[in-house]
This record gives structure tokens, C-alpha cells and sequence, in this order.
């Protein structure tokens, strides 16, 4: 795996509402793990919104460097798997189809069957591969999140509610998705629970900013 | 390269997914047999001039294509697969992939409408070939243009139904004036270089909203 950083200075962001967080600044070079916590409100899903590219900070910057080189979010994309309960997949395709049109648009190669095999058995989806998304439960949308996540071999995993919607079987798969993860690479978890958050060795604690 | 792959991702992913929720294609043909018939009903007894079938065959277009071209971001925003796009696709990537999809859509529906109007308007009869479909194809491509960038900021607000005719319509004056000047010459039998201006028209109109949208869509898109 190609050695990545990313790193937040000062980012505030800022909506109509009102400042939700002020001057957030970290680093991470892989392999490193952040927890990002706080309460409901607080802007941990803008923030790892922000740090995926979706968002852009109103102050302050990001740097994503990927093996010594400094590059930019709409690259830097390429090296991300994101889950988060903002992000759905198409409920007209079945799971594969999914991983297919979605791997087609990112431009990667088409992974080969033995990848979206090996990812769709990994979170237990492989023999309703080729049901209809919108027939699953949400649990199950959820682990095809992941199978998606991780399609593209990332170099920078982030979780936004890692475990929701997820059984007990679901959460011990992510639990070793997530081990494997931080083995070599970036792991980034945005969450409520103390449990979770125990998962990663950095922590950024986002304290509700008075208005 | 990998720029053109995505483009054709976004197409092929959108083709399949109109084939199987039918979300835009059920609207536009929908409208476009109503509306005709409505006007096929108020038509029937009088003898109107070319002027008049060319207004009514673009109306036609403008209302139906209102109907179901926003469909392309407002279903993305709706199911929120907008920002599963976002991640996988730059705002170009997204922009002229979903530009395309809307362009073969409107071909169609033009297509559906010039086919219905022989049909049933036995004035409707097409003299100049050529000048015609260069109108078809430069309208549809203008309409789309137009669509797609309206659709984008759309899918964004909340009272999406209402704003898509109300912000299109001032957007497509100029194009709605020219196309439907250009369909009447084909109609009235006029030669090419009778409708050379109004291609003129047409073809900057064309240049300058997709370059317009191109520039503008990675702010819409985004936020």
C-alpha cells in the first residue's frame, strides 16, 4: 500500500444556522486511526463529509499527500472508502450491479468477480448477489456499503456510524474490516459510541460551539 | 481516457436505471399524447398556418421536457445517491454524463412528438427535410443544455416542481424563438441557407450554455 497523510489546519465550518465546529487541525500518516466524537449536533458527520471531499470547509484547509506527493481532493478520492448513513446505493440494481456501475464511473478497471466474490461473501451478501437492492433490509444496505467502501482497495477507510442498523454477526465483519484496516493504512471513525471510538488511537473530541 | 470512462459509467448507469424505474420516460410520453390531444381537439376545425404548428410542436417539447428532464438530479438527491456520485465522480465526470443521458432523452421525445404530429395534423407536413432535422437535433441539444444545469440547481431547493418551468422558461426564450422560427421555414418548404442565421443562434446558444454549466456546475454540484 502506497504510504498516505491527510491533514486538517484550523478547519471551521459554518451554515446558515451557524458555526457548527471552529478550527479542527490534525495529522495522520498511515498507518494511523482517528476517532472523531461528540455529541448529536456537534458535526462529526460534516466533518468526515469534509475530510471525504463532499463538503468543503468554510475556513481553514485540508492536505492529502499520497506517496510524497501533494495532491488534490478530486484525486485524493480515488484512495477513499466512505460509509455513511448519508450515502445510499441504487435500490433499481442488484448488489452487484452496484459495485459494477459504480466501479465503471469511478474509471477503475471492472474488479474482477473474484474482488466483489471475496467482498460480498467477506459481509455475507454473496447469495442474494443478484437481488434488487431495494429488497434488502437496511442492515443489509448497510454491509453492502462496506463492500462498496472497500472495493477499490483504499488507502483511507472513513465510518460515519460504523455499526448502525447492524446485527451482532454484522458488527464482528466490520470489527475485522476495520483491524485490517489499520494494520497499513488510515482509519477514520465518526461516532457516538465509547466503544467505537476505542478502536482508533487518535481522537478528535468536537465540543458544540456557543452561539 | 479514464475521464471518457466515467462519462459513459454515468450514461450506462442512468440508461439502466431509466429502463427499469421508467421515472422520466412514463412522464414524457404521458404528457406528450395528452398534450397533443388536447391541442389535436382544439385544432381540429381550423386551418392554422405553419407559424402556428411550429409554436404549438415546441410548446409541446417545453412542457413535456419540463416534466421529466429534472428527474436526472432530483431522483439522485431524493434516494440520496448524489453523494455516492460525488464520491466516485469528479463534477465533470457527473456533468456531461448526465448532459448526454438528457440529450438522447429530448431526441426522443422530439422524435415521439415529430412522429405523432404527421399523424394527426395533417398540415404538419415537413418540406425541407434537412432544415428540419438540423432543427431538431440543434433544439434538442440546446434544450438539454439548459435542462441539465436547471435540473442541478433544482434538485438543490425545495419547492422543485414549481422552480424548474420558472427558472427554464426566461433560460429558453431565446431558443424557443429561434427553434420555432427555423421549424416553421422547414415547414413553409424554405431552402437551407434561408435558416442560416437562426443555426447561427442555435449552435452559439448550444456552445455557450454547456460551457456556462460546465464552469458553473462544480458549485451547484457540491453544495
Amino acid at each position: 500500500m502506497t504510504p498516505v497523510s491527510i491533514q486538517a489546519n484550523a478547519v471551521s465550518k459554518e451554515f446558515n444556522r451557524g458555526l457548527i465546529f471552529k478550527d479542527i487541525s490534525f495529522s495522520l500518516s498511515s498507518p494511523a486511526s482517528l476517532s472523531i466524537t461528540g455529541k448529536n449536533g456537534a458535526g462529526k458527520s460534516t466533518l468526515s463529509k469534509i475530510l471525504a471531499g463532499l463538503l468543503s470547509s468554510t475556513r481553514g484547509s485540508m492536505t492529502y499527500v499520497i506517496g510524497g506527493k501533494q495532491i488534490g481532493i478530486e484525486e485524493f478520492k480515488h484512495h477513499i472508502g466512505f460509509v455513511s448513513p448519508y450515502l445510499n446505493l441504487y435500490d433499481e440494481f442488484t448488489a452487484i450491479e452496484n459495485l459494477e456501475f459504480l466501479s465503471r464511473i469511478r474509471a477503475a478497471a471492472t474488479p474482477p468477480v473474484e474482488r466483489k466474490k471475496e467482498l460480498l461473501t467477506l459481509v455475507g451478501l454473496w447469495d442474494r448477489r443478484d437481488d434488487a437492492v431495494g429488497t434488502f433490509s437496511s442492515g443489509m444496505k448497510q454491509r453492502l456499503k462496506y463492500a462498496f467502501a472497500l472495493l477499490h482497495h483504499p488507502e483511507v477507510l472513513i465510518l460515519d456510524e460504523p455499526t448502525s442498523n447492524l446485527d451482532e454477526e454484522g458488527s464482528e465483519v466490520i470489527h475485522r474490516i476495520i483491524q485490517e484496516q489499520k494494520k497499513s493504512n488510515i482509519l477514520i471513525v465518526a461516532t457516538n459510541s465509547k466503544n467505537e471510538s476505542q478502536w482508533c488511537t487518535q481522537q478528535v473530541d468536537l465540543i458544540p460551539v456557543k452561539k | 481516457m479514464e475521464f471518457l470512462t466515467g462519462i459513459w459509467g454515468v450514461v450506462a448507469k442512468d440508461v439502466r436505471s431509466e429502463l427499469r424505474t421508467r421515472y422520466a420516460l412514463n412522464a414524457l410520453l404521458m404528457f406528450v399524447v395528452t398534450s397533443v390531444a388536447t391541442i389535436l381537439f382544439a385544432l381540429r376545425e381550423d386551418e392554422v398556418t405553419t407559424d402556428v404548428l411550429s409554436g404549438m410542436f415546441w410548446v409541446v417539447i417545453f412542457f413535456t421536457a419540463m416534466s421529466g428532464l429534472s428527474r436526472i438530479f432530483v431522483s439522485e438527491e431524493e434516494r440520496g445517491t448524489a453523494m455516492t456520485l460525488q464520491l466516485v465522480a469528479s463534477p465533470s465526470v457527473v456533468y456531461f454524463g448526465k448532459l448526454l443521458f438528457n440529450i438522447g432523452l429530448t431526441l426522443i421525445l422530439s422524435c415521439a412528438v415529430t412522429l405523432l404530429y404527421l399523424a394527426v395534423f395533417p398540415l404538419f407536413m415537413i418540406k425541407s427535410m434537412e432544415l428540419f432535422v438540423l432543427t431538431i437535433v440543434l433544439g434538442s441539444l440546446g434544450f438539454a443544455a439548459a435542462a441539465t444545469i436547471i435540473a442541478a440547481i433544482i434538485a438543490k431547493a425545495n419547492t422543485k416542481g414549481t422552480l424548474y418551468p420558472v427558472l427554464s422558461f426566461p433560460i429558453l426564450i431565446p431558443l424557443l424563438m429561434t427553434v420555432m422560427k427555423s421549424t416553421a421555414r422547414a415547414l413553409d418548404g424554405e431552402i437551407f441557407s434561408a435558416a442560416f442565421g437562426e443555426f447561427q443562434i442555435l449552435a452559439s446558444y448550444v456552445m455557450i450554455m454547456v460551457a456556462g454549466s460546465f464552469l458553473l456546475f462544480d458549485y451547484v454540484w457540491k453544495e
